[in-house]
């Protein structure tokens, strides 16, 4: 069966995100390029299908990684592209989305959990059970101090208003789902997003 | 990267060459700049630095959206902003994408004095190949457009490579996949040359009476064109040429003196050199690269059996 | 959005207004060039500036920020003194001819039933006159007064091309030139489409600037067809999602609300939900809303929810105040009211209003968790960074936890464009370090504190407890359980009663259709359902074919609700079912069902003489150009100026601002006057970054390194500020220092005969990340909402500028 790579890529994309240039044959172009010319950076590099993270036009991209999912590759990611079979951006991209690869790789990407106490003029670093054994701690006494179960009225009204939470704006849908979930389940109302801003 | 004889290239600096007779089917390739379309959103100058792996140094804010300031060694395309009041008094904000020009008749070729430092694919693209690169800016004082810059770190030059490596495989160049609204655009040059007149009716249908291409013939047009709304006037876009030229020194240099510096240069690469001495005087006299072509080109068929 | 992105190449006119499409969204503005050069569409723009978008209209007009719906209502009223409404499409698919109840008024600037006291309304008589058969009596002949359409035509009568230019200081000629583009829209075969965002609904008025584009739409016919539509281009890339999923003080998933306080039971609660027809043979889908809210239960507590606890109403929490929004909970926590915050994914700190009260409030809290791939200026507001945040670390009592997150790149998962559409994105590497993805921490939490209370007890755990947790790994649930149970499946074999095909208990849903009000159902989100059905993850789907090339695309991923790409696209075809536009039909009646390249959002076999409205989510059946009591601040827009105006309301001097703006009483003191602070500003974002990330990202920095404002050369002449050079801008909540654009593209505006200025604010540096450190232009934005939505008014609020030097520090 003849398949161009874009056709294999429809075929499979719906189980199989990722997919590699060099098996499609593009591992001989080094062959076929002029030998003054740099050679292509993305012949062996696996392609993983994702969307732009910045807005909601939603463009698909295409991802290339380091290595071959291999055991012991890391895969690094190394160059991001519009995808081309996006219905809407077509292959394109906007200065934002075609500088994704700086945001991945930004210096100030956090690495690990960090912690400032009271009156304290830096951060240091900490485990993650350290932060949420405290997180969970805090949450705990001001809920149980805080919470209302019933108003003046004799409802029942369940609610938590000494805590609250912002949610994200470029988080999965089914982070979004599950943050709802955990907020509630506290009777969290002081709950919000970024729709506004 | 370089090699001395690749059948890809059909100029050289610095050497005279036989432009390749066995592979003599290759399309002329052409970036498409429709300036009536870019919204300036620089889209086309992240995805340069992203492919190429470029990173110049954070400026400063200097009274316009023209970041970084000027091309460089890292900065091989920069759109430019230029606010402009028509006749009818009403706001055009004039926004080209500058950089190479991938001209037919490239003077930065023909003044670098450092053989095989800049050379010219079949397709068309001009390139820089680094490693001979001799760091002397002469393809500065070459360039009609103003576009090669010298690095202060490995003085060496650097521009657009119409990104050779993508075309190389089959792909657009980096800027023109990315460009959101399809202002550049990338295919045979000739495509390119329909694409661009359909884009002229439309304009002018939209008032745009002076409405037009523009490939100055003063370079033998260009591997980079742009459709302008005021193709009279390419000055009002930053600085474009109304009329490129290539500098009357770098004429004279390449028709006297240059031959008597390669040689030089070149025995210090006896390949080179010889080639220049066998074939090379009879036409590195004539002033023109083309002409120059056709003749070796009939010289060949002369000698061919 | 209402369309697709790419359906705006099939518009005639494209209007872009209250946004800056070109820059906000360059790559789906790459379909309003395809309109111009494949269709010949024209493209207006109506901004204070002129911008990139502006750059390549073929009409440009400027207007004073914050005048928009004297603008609109301006054109309203060319389009019916000049006749130029789509008749057919006003009478029969909108409320133009329903009477309006005679208590109903407006007299200088205030509708019937205000209270000055509470800022708010009565909305008693915002109504139709309901006949003894308990529907809205209606004149199709229009010759009573009390219709909805001549009570509009007298609403808008006061919005003259003089009077629209008197308060929007736009050019007569202007402002004229394009009604006459927007009026030849009226053509049934003719379309524009509102692009528009931020510059929208930043206002105080920001719904009913919305609200007056979309009556303008009505009037022409525009909504349910190719190329129309009210296109919101929404923000962020999941902002949609999020809004879907309901992560909002008063909401649940699928616009589902939180019960108040006054709903004491399940009963109560639904009984204002399930809307009945306000016109015969209606359908009114909300009727539907029992079997959602029992189904979301369902989802939520699965065993713990049962008929005999209502469904576990009592363990949702009750609202005893309508809201608590972001202004809102900084309130509180300048009051001393709250203990704990946590910022997922959010940098309140440069995004939200009068950064001094954002500073303040965060230093008076108990404890800050922020959880976020990057190093925001929120997790480290306690810390010094000179003037662009002077803070006093060692008195900031504040426990902060910086928890760091994996980003897009690193996660599988969906999320919602602007378009509605459910895309499926995968992992393409491990994040950095030892960060974690939001459900690993969330998890990790919810397990902690549930551990917490099975030890030690606590107050109220029921919820806690009940809610459903069966995820395959509970400390790490996989996003695919997680949108299958958005999705939602049966609990109980269920059978069809049309199709008598019965669906097993555990099987997927096909869609919403399928929900049930007796516990038989479970669904998360329940505008969600089709996304992930027995035939796979819907979401993933990636067939990019588009049939006729008409912009639909209806095989790629998926789009809520039920796939389907053009809301109200019943409207596309006339009360016939034929196509208004032949040439670019949406859905048609064939003589026996509704057919065509959408999925037609209408009962797909409802024949069009039964003469069901196309808006089978209103009670009418219509677009409604009279709200009833839906809106705030009244059922017509009016124009009322920003709380921070340069100049009184020239239509009733004695209600200048919006009388029920969101305001909390010790803001109304931190309000300029225009005699100290007598330029417009004006906030926005530029092409070269997103928000507050992207300067954290080399290349965009170097794109954009450094905060500026845009200024006119009048002004700049006048205050001898020179090009690139330094200025100090403030207002009355701070000031900032930063370097001037001095530009053509900002011109003086004839206000009311007096000259205007306009100051842009960009609004990207903060003092974290790659770019040069700035002081934010929430510095100087007033804490102030939108009456129906809160959202803060950064598109006009009052400055003064200063020529000075660089900063220190």
């Amino acid at each position: 069966m003849a398949l161009t790579r874009r056709e294999f890529i429809k075929l499979t994309g719906m189980g199989l995100a990722a997919s590699s240039l060099g098996v499609m044959g593009f591992g001989a172009s080094g062959v076929a390029q002029a030998a003054a010319v740099r050679p292509f950076k993305l012949t062996h590099a696996t392609e993983t299908r994702n969307t732009c993270t910045y807005c909601s036009v939603a463009c698909g991209i295409l991802i290339y990684s380091m290595g071959d999912k291999a055991k012991n590759a890391r895969s690094n990611i190394i160059h991001i592209e519009g995808d081309p079979d996006h219905p809407v951006n077509r292959g394109t991209l906007c200065p934002k989305g075609s500088a994704l690869l700086d945001i991945v790789h930004a210096p100030t990407r956090l690495k690990a959990p960090r912690y400032r106490e009271p009156g304290g003029t830096e951060f240091r670093e900490v485990t993650w059970d350290f932060a949420l054994d405290r997180i969970a701690r805090l949450m705990k006494d001001d809920r149980d101090k805080h919470f209302i179960a019933t108003n003046a009225a004799g409802t029942t009204v369940n609610r938590w208003t000494s805590t609250g939470m912002l949610a994200a704006s470029a988080s999965s849908s089914e982070t979004a789902y599950l943050t709802w979930k955990v907020a509630r389940s506290l009777g969290m109302v002081v709950f919000d997003n970024q729709a506004r801003v | 990267m370089s090699d001395m004889q690749s059948q890809d290239y059909v100029r050289r600096s610095a050497s005279t060459m036989t432009p390749p007779s066995a592979r003599n089917v290759e399309d002329q390739v052409a970036k498409l700049i429709d300036v009536s379309r870019c919204i300036g959103c620089k889209a086309c100058q992240a995805a340069c630095m992203e492919w190429n792996n470029l990173r110049p140094e954070i400026g400063h804010f200097e009274g316009s959206y023209e970041n970084p300031n000027d091309l460089g060694p890292s900065v091989w395309t920069l759109m430019k902003f230029n606010e402009y009041e028509n006749e009818q008094g009403n706001l055009e904000w004039l926004i080209r994408k500058d950089g190479c020009m991938h001209c037919e008749d490239p003077g930065c070729l023909k003044a670098c004095p450092a053989p095989g430092a800049i050379v010219q694919y079949a397709n068309g693209i001009v390139d820089f190949i680094s490693d001979k690169c001799i760091g002397c800016g002469y393809c500065v004082k070459g360039c009609p457009f103003n576009i090669p810059r010298i690095s202060k770190t490995d003085h060496k030059s650097y521009k657009c490579t119409l990104c050779s490596d993508r075309v190389t495989v089959g792909l657009e160049p980096a800027c023109v996949k990315a460009c959101p609204t399809g202002a550049i655009m990338f295919g045979a040059k000739t495509d390119m040359q329909h694409q661009a007149a359909e884009r002229i009716v439309d304009l002018k249908a939209r008032g745009f009476a002076h409405a037009g291409l523009y490939d100055p013939p003063e370079v033998q047009g260009t591997h980079v064109m742009y459709v302008l709304h005021h193709a009279d006037k390419p000055s009002l876009y930053s600085g474009l040429p109304d009329k490129p030229h290539i500098s009357t020194l770098v004429q004279a240099w390449k028709g006297l003196y240059k031959p008597l510096a390669v040689a030089a240069v070149a025995l210090a690469a006896i390949g080179a050199f010889f080639h220049w001495i066998t074939i090379g005087p009879n036409e590195t006299t004539e002033e023109d690269e083309a002409e120059a072509r056709r003749e070796m080109r009939e010289t060949e068929e002369e000698q061919a059996p | 959005m209402t369309n697709t992105w790419q359906d705006i190449k099939n518009a005639n006119v494209v209007i872009v207004m209250g946004g800056n499409a070109a820059e906000a969204h360059p790559c789906g503005f790459k379909w309003v060039i395809e309109a111009k050069i494949e269709n010949g569409a024209k493209l207006v723009v109506v901004d204070p500036r002129f911008t990139r978008t502006a750059s390549v209209a073929d009409y440009y007009a400027p207007i004073r920020p914050g005048t928009d719906i004297a603008f609109l209502s301006g054109v309203m009223h060319y389009l019916l003194t000049n006749d130029k409404i789509q008749h057919s499409y006003v009478k029969n698919y909108t409320n133009a001819s329903l009477l309006v109840k005679d208590e109903f008024t407006f007299t200088d600037g205030l509708f019937s039933g205000f209270n000055d006291q509470t800022h708010s309304y009565d909305k008693g008589s915002w109504d139709y006159e309901i006949g003894d058969d308990g529907f809205a009596k209606a004149d199709d002949t229009w010759q009573n007064p009390r219709c909805v359409i001549n009570l509009l035509k007298q609403h808008v009568s006061r919005y003259t091309p003089e009077m629209v230019s008197r308060i929007c200081g736009t050019p007569q000629d202007k402002f004229l030139h394009i009604c006459e583009l927007i009026a030849g829209t009226s053509a049934p075969d003719r379309a524009m489409t509102s692009l528009f965002a931020l510059g929208w609904t930043q206002h105080t008025v920001g719904a009913q600037n919305i609200r007056a584009m979309a009556m303008v739409q009505l009037l022409l016919g525009n909504i349910g067809v190719a190329g129309g539509g009210m296109n919101a281009l929404r923000g962020h890339s999941n902002i949609q999602g999020l809004t879907d999923i309901g992560l909002l003080s008063n909401q649940m998933p699928g616009y589902l609300n939180l019960p108040t306080d006054k709903e004491t039971s399940f009963d109560e609660y639904m009984k204002t939900r399930q809307f009945k027809p306000l016109r015969p043979g209606q359908t009114s889908y909300y009727q539907n809303t029992k079997k959602m809210t029992v189904s979301l239960m369902k989802a939520l507590f699965g065993d713990a929810a049962t008929v005999d606890n209502h469904w576990g109403y009592d363990l949702l929490p009750k609202l005893d105040i309508p809201l608590y929004d972001i202004i809102k909970a900084f309130e509180m926590m300048n009051n001393g009211q709250m203990t704990g915050y946590i910022c997922q994914g959010f940098n309140p700190l440069q995004a939200f209003p009068d950064r001094g009260k954002i500073r303040a409030g965060l230093s008076k809290l108990k404890f800050l968790v922020t959880m976020d791939p990057l190093d925001t200026e929120t997790s480290r507001f306690w810390q010094d960074f000179g003037p662009q945040n002077p803070a006093r670390s060692r008195e900031i009592q504040t426990e902060v936890f910086q928890l760091p997150t994996t980003c897009f790149a690193e996660e599988n998962g969906s999320l919602v464009n602007s378009a509605r559409w459910l895309q499926w994105h995968w992992k393409a590497a491990d994040a950095p370090g030892i960060a974690k993805s939001d459900l690993w921490i969330m998890s990790g939490l919810f397990q902690r504190l549930r551990a917490l209370y099975q030890k030690e007890g606590g107050a109220f755990p029921d919820a806690l407890m009940g809610m459903t947790w069966k995820y395959t790994d509970p400390w790490e649930p996989d996003p695919e359980e997680l949108a299958k149970e958005m999705n939602g499946k049966f609990l109980a074999d269920v059978t069809d009663p049309v199709t008598q095909v019965t669906s097993k208990a555990g099987t997927l849903l096909d869609g919403f259709g399928q929900l049930h009000d007796d516990g038989s159902t479970a669904s998360g989100c329940w505008i969600f359902a089709g996304c992930f059905t027995e035939k796979g993850n819907q979401m993933a789907r990636r067939d990019a074919t588009d049939p006729r090339e008409q912009g639909i695309a209806p095989n790629w991923a998926w789009a809520w609700p039920a796939n389907r790409r053009i809301l109200y696209n019943r409207a596309s075809a006339d009360p016939e079912g034929k196509a208004w536009n032949p040439k670019k039909p949406v859905v048609e009646w064939n003589g026996s069902k509704w057919v065509g390249i959408d999925v037609p959002d209408y009962v797909v076999t409802q024949k069009p003489s039964a003469n069901d409205g196309p808006f089978i989510m209103t009670v009418e059946g219509q677009g409604r150009l009279f709200a009833r009591n839906l809106m705030a601040e009244g059922p017509f827009p009016e124009h009322y100026e920003p709380m921070e105006s340069p100049v009184v309301n020239v239509l009733h001097p004695k209600v200048g601002p919006n009388p029920v703006a969101r305001v909390f009483d010790h803001d109304r003191s931190n309000f300029g006057k225009p005699g100290d602070f007598p330029y417009v500003a004006t906030t926005y974002r530029l092409t070269e970054h997103f928000h507050y990330w992207t300067k954290h990202a080399l290349i965009n920095a170097i794109l954009q390194p450094e905060e500026f404002i845009e200024i006119g050369e009048a002004l700049a002449k006048e205050k001898g500020i020179d090009q690139g050079g330094w200025v100090k801008v403030s207002s009355k909540r701070g000031e900032v220092v930063c370097k001037a654009y001095v530009t053509k593209r900002i011109k003086p505006l004839m206000v009311d005969g007096k000259a205007t200025h306009v100051i842009g604010c960009p609004i990207h540096w903060g003092f974290t990340g790659q770019a040069r450190k700035g002081y934010g232009a929430n510095t100087l934005t007033p804490s102030v909402g939108d009456a129906n939505t809160q959202t803060p008014e950064f598109k006009a609020f009052l400055v003064n500028v200063e020529k000075t030097s660089a900063p220190v520090g």
